[in-house]
């Protein structure tokens, strides 16, 4: 199994409150599977991505991505999943600003050990920023620059790719451009993905569909 | 992954030139002037070690006169006879025509073989050596300076002597120095053999030195480099202002980098490493940079450097630099030491920081209420310090302390003092604009508010210095019109001159008064002894600090002894108190003189007493009160009718005039010091508002959208920075002022002995308060003429949602 997750739970401190976001959450995801994460605000999507991404650590469940159990992993371990096996895609697209495309596309595979330059200039290609890798992430729009990201993530060959509301800042035809596209080079590249969503129309998208709810999953 | 990860780190600087540029200069700059200071210490240090190794008296101990006086070389055979090996040494100063030069003469038979220059030992020539004119062997610059000397033996250069000395035969010295049948001091060869005869029986008056005792140059020079140690730190500490607020502010700008990066799988341990090798990197770049600006600094004041320590202490300096390994390593060490510190906080911070914090850049710019009340707090504590060390404390050390605390707590506390300031103005203010203004003024402080610090320590310290400076010239200048009351100063080439000399002038003239002296130990360090004529020229001008009603009459009854403030406060004397003559007679203190510029101890007694002590002593040298309008006639009659020699005349205008150009130089450097210092304070302010000027959109653009112009916005961040720069002048002053009776009073009083008076001058602050402003108004030119010509459509891309 590609993503396992049992009885994650995962508690807050609000002020003097404590918030349980998840309550024992059980989920599995299969290689090539695609699964959309609903919600409505604050019910703990992002947290449960981050989770899995091993960006913050549960309270109490088992999470295990590729094969690997992160539940007494340290940083250093946590960091070579993220960098190796994880592709993270974010709604504010968390490009470098300093570097241009072409490097922001192949950061993440050159942090892999994985640059493969004819891959990442087709990938440019398929993705319609083939004429733009010298610009600078602040001279592309909202769509281009969630491009990259996407780019940046699938370049990296991650067996996982792990997407926040990836179209979230985008509008609707862009959107549907940009997830079109994701979806078929997932769907190429045979790895798992996991995207939160508000929309019930791109969910639809998706091969499943889990809604999470009062901290569990329905 | 490392090289990637650090590409895209340094891919920031690629896209932030300017931010790079000043984190570099910052760094050059304070590494510049720190190693320029570590440049002429070393250089000086150098000098002194090698004056100090000449003939081996670093290492060899000496049998030296107790009373300080030179003694007959009939001990010497004395000596040899009752078994000591011992080599003779005769040492004195050679002055001619406003040039001097340290002479020694040695005997290179008897001298250790390997405490001779090597030139001395290898030239073979032992016969052109010890046959008049013979050979002086000296430093190549000192035999550059004394090119056109007459007098002196051929000069032959040799490295490894120190400069400002002449190494020649004994004999030729005693010539030279006229102390015919006359030596110094024997030093003693490291192995003696047994069965001497004790040297109480052979040589009573000679007292047994270890090595220590002979090399003071370095010890009396040691408060001055102290001094300036203390300046080239200060600076130091405003240039790393500058570093930690570019250090700060790029770390801030990196943080969504930061978290994007970790996100994506580079561990903070690596992350952390790569941040710290990149800030060694820069500094080693800047370092570079700074070294080879230090040197040029150096080299621009090692000449006044050298001038200062030539007129304060008789130490002479090599007149070139050298590259030496520890100045240019300690200067290295210095930059990536001061970038490590200036980088600790934002690399601890970044440590400690969660990966799913916001990443927005936040805290460089919009440091809260609570930071000021913690720096305000530092400052508290830094001010308790001083108090502690003002109090309590004692010698240099404690009033460096003194000054560090004070400063450093007058620079935390000014981020509080301006919000509080500005709080106030902003309660005051009735109307939306001036409001507005106040508040993102005081927002704005965070973000300037380590800029303002260098600028209120720039600022304090030229307050600080300046006041010191222009008081001790006040003073100075008053107190050289009362020691200097006579009209001429003659010296004879010989005794026997001396006497057709006097009887000479003593009826052309109103008076003729003896300038005689020696030198020898007085409680403990040597001490120069003159002795005054009955005369009433003493008792109308010498500048006394505290003496009993008939001090002079004492003085000529050889009842009483006067001291210098010097020696006073070293030896924490009282009227009344004893004072130990070299010989053996004690003079009780009946008065206490100010002596400023000379860092011996000075006693005075009478001149018969003077004489009946020490009846060998050099009298060549007279002062002679006349009437001011017939200097000139005297001295022609003195060249024409007496066959004086020109040279050995100097007049009081003259001797003024030297005294004068001593002093200037001495604080030449620290003025260079002072201007240098202000120029990275306006360049701190330069780098902050621009590049503060880059994160300011979000705050400006709604008020543009408001309805105020660009160009009414520029005004305003230019009106900002002056105001700022204002208001820290206006606390610079008390800062300054603390400051300068901390130099006067306590640093001073530790360095060199004497106290000054305290004079304000406010016409130089009303200067230094447009300077400030000036700065202020530069600084903000720029970034406030981008301003107000920024297109529209990047204030409206603040607005957008895509952003």
């Amino acid at each position: 199994m590609l993503l396992s997750l049992t009885g994650v739970c995962k508690t807050y401190d609000s002020g003097a409150a404590r918030v349980d976001v998840l309550r024992g959450i059980d989920l599995v995801l299969a290689p090539g599977e695609t699964v959309a994460l609903t919600g409505e605000s604050g019910s703990g999507k992002s947290t449960l991505l981050h989770l899995c991404a091993g960006l913050d650590r549960a309270d109490g469940g088992r999470i295990e991505v590729a094969g690997r159990d992160l539940s007494g992993a340290d940083d250093a371990t946590m960091a070579a999943l993220r960098r190796d096996r994880v592709g993270l895609v974010f709604q504010q697209f968390n490009l470098i600003p300093s570097l241009d495309v072409g490097a922001n596309l192949a950061f993440q595979a050159r942090l892999a050990g994985r640059d493969e330059p004819a891959r990442i200039a087709t990938l440019a290609d398929r993705l319609g920023l083939g004429g733009l890798t010298g610009r600078y992430p602040e001279q592309l729009s909202g769509g281009q620059q969630q491009r990259v990201a996407i780019g940046r993530t699938l370049a990296a060959r991650p067996a996982l790719i792990l997407a926040d509301e990836p179209t979230g800042n985008l509008d609707e035809a862009t959107g549907d451009a940009v997830l079109d596209l994701m979806l078929e080079l997932v769907a190429e590249a045979g790895a798992g993905l996991l995207m939160v969503t508000h929309s019930p129309r791109l969910a639809a998208r998706l091969s499943r569909r889990v809604h999470l709810s009062g901290g569990r999953l329905a | 992954m490392r090289r990637t990860a650090l590409s895209a780190l340094l891919s920031h600087w690629r896209r932030h030139p300017l931010q790079l540029a000043s984190l570099l200069l910052g760094l050059a700059l304070a590494t510049a002037l720190w190693s320029g200071v570590q440049a002429i210490n070393a250089e000086a240090r150098a000098s002194y070690d090698r004056a100090a190794q000449v003939l081996g008296q670093d290492r060899l101990e000496s049998l030296v006169p107790a009373d300080g006086q030179r003694v007959p070389d009939a001990m010497f055979a004395a000596l040899r006879r009752g078994g000591w090996l011992v080599s003779p040494l005769v040492e004195g100063r050679w002055f001619r025509a406003g040039q001097s030069v340290q002479i020694y003469g040695i005997d290179p038979f008897t001298a250790p073989a390997d405490s001779l220059p090597p030139a001395v030992a290898e030239t073979g020539g032992i016969m052109d050596f010890i046959t008049p004119p013979g050979r002086a062997f000296a430093a190549p610059e000192t035999v550059a300076d004394l090119q056109d000397a007459e007098g002196l033996p051929p000069l032959v250069a040799a490295e490894g002597v120190a400069p400002g000395m002449l190494i020649m035969d004994i004999g030729i010295a005693q010539t030279l120095l006229r102390a015919d049948g006359q030596v110094s001091r024997f030093l003693l060869a490291p192995d003696q053999p047994m069965g001497r005869t004790p040297l109480e029986q052979i040589v009573p008056g000679l007292e047994r030195h270890t090595p220590q005792e002979t090399a003071d140059v370095a010890e009396l020079t040691g408060s001055f480099h102290l001094n300036l140690t203390a300046f080239g730190f200060l600076s130091f500490a405003v240039g790393l202002f500058i570093v930690h607020s570019a250090i700060g502010l790029a770390f801030e700008q990196r943080r969504p980098m930061f978290r994007t990066l970790r996100a994506l799988g580079l561990p903070l341990k690596t992350l952390v490493g790569l941040l710290a090798a990149e800030v060694m990197l820069l500094a080693l770049i800047a370092g570079l940079v700074g070294i080879a600006l230090g040197y040029v600094i150096a080299a621009a004041l090692l000449p006044d450097v050298a001038a200062t320590l030539r007129g304060l202490y008789g130490a002479t300096l090599s007149g070139s630099l050298s590259l030496r390994p520890e100045w240019w390593l300690g200067g290295l060490a210095i930059a990536l030491l001061g970038a490590g510190v200036a980088a600790a906080q934002s690399l601890w911070r970044l440590w400690r920081l969660p990966l799913l914090a916001p990443a927005q850049p936040r805290a460089w710019a919009r440091a809260s209420a609570r930071g000021f009340a913690l720096l305000a707090a530092v400052a508290a504590g830094l001010a308790g310090v001083a108090v502690i060390a003002g109090v309590y404390g004692t010698g240099i050390v404690a009033g460096f302390v003194l000054l560090g605390a004070l400063l450093l707590s007058a620079a935390l506390a000014l981020p509080g003092a301006l919000a509080l300031a500005l709080a106030g103005a902003e309660r005051f203010s009735r109307r939306v604009l001036p409001q507005w203004f106040w508040a993102d003024t005081r927002q704005q402080l965070p973000g300037l508010s380590l800029a303002l610090m260098a600028l209120l320590l720039a600022l304090s310290a030229n307050i600080g210095v300046g006041t010191m400076v222009a008081s001790f010239r006040l003073t100075f200048t008053e107190w050289l019109d009362q020691r200097l009351p006579s009209e001429l100063y003659v010296t004879a080439r010989t005794e026997e001159e001396a006497l057709r000399l006097r009887a000479w002038l003593e009826p052309r003239v109103d008076a003729l008064l003896p300038i005689w002296r020696v030198e020898g130990p007085v409680l403990g360090q040597t001490a120069e002894i003159y002795g005054v004529a009955d005369h009433r020229t003493y008792a109308d001008n010498w500048p006394m600090l505290l003496a009993e009603p008939d001090v002079w009459q004492r003085l000529a009854r050889a009842e009483g002894a006067i001291v210098n403030e010097q020696l006073w406060r070293r030896e924490t004397l009282a009227l009344g108190d004893p004072v130990p003559l070299p010989g053996g007679a004690v003079r009780p203190l009946v008065g206490v003189y100010s002596d400023y510029g000379n860092p011996r101890g000075q006693v005075i007694i009478g001149v018969a007493d003077l004489v009946a002590q020490f009846p060998e002593l050099d009298r060549r040298r007279y002062a002679i009160r006349t009437d001011p309008g017939a200097v000139a006639d005297l001295r022609e009659a003195l060249v024409q009718d007496f066959g004086l020699p020109a040279d050995n005349m100097i007049d009081q205008g003259m001797v003024k005039e030297i005294s004068l150009t001593v002093f200037e130089r001495t604080f030449a450097v620290t003025a260079a010091l002072n201007v240098l210092t202000m120029g990275v304070a306006g360049f701190a302010m330069f780098t902050s508002l621009l590049t503060l000027s880059t994160m300011r959109l979000p705050q400006l653009a709604p008020v543009w959208a408001l309805g105020l112009t660009r160009a009414a916005l520029a005004r305003l961040e230019l009106l900002r920075a002056m105001l700022l720069a204002a208001l820290t002048m206006v606390l610079a002053i008390p800062v300054g002022l603390l400051l300068a009776w901390v130099l006067l009073a306590v640093v001073n009083v530790a360095a060199f002995g004497w106290r000054l008076p305290m004079h304000v001058f406010p016409a130089d602050w009303l200067w230094l308060a447009a300077l400030a402003l000036a700065a202020g108004g530069l600084a903000a030119a720029w970034p406030a003429w981008r301003l107000a010509r920024i297109e529209p459509a990047t204030l409206v891309k603040v607005f957008a949602d895509e952003r």
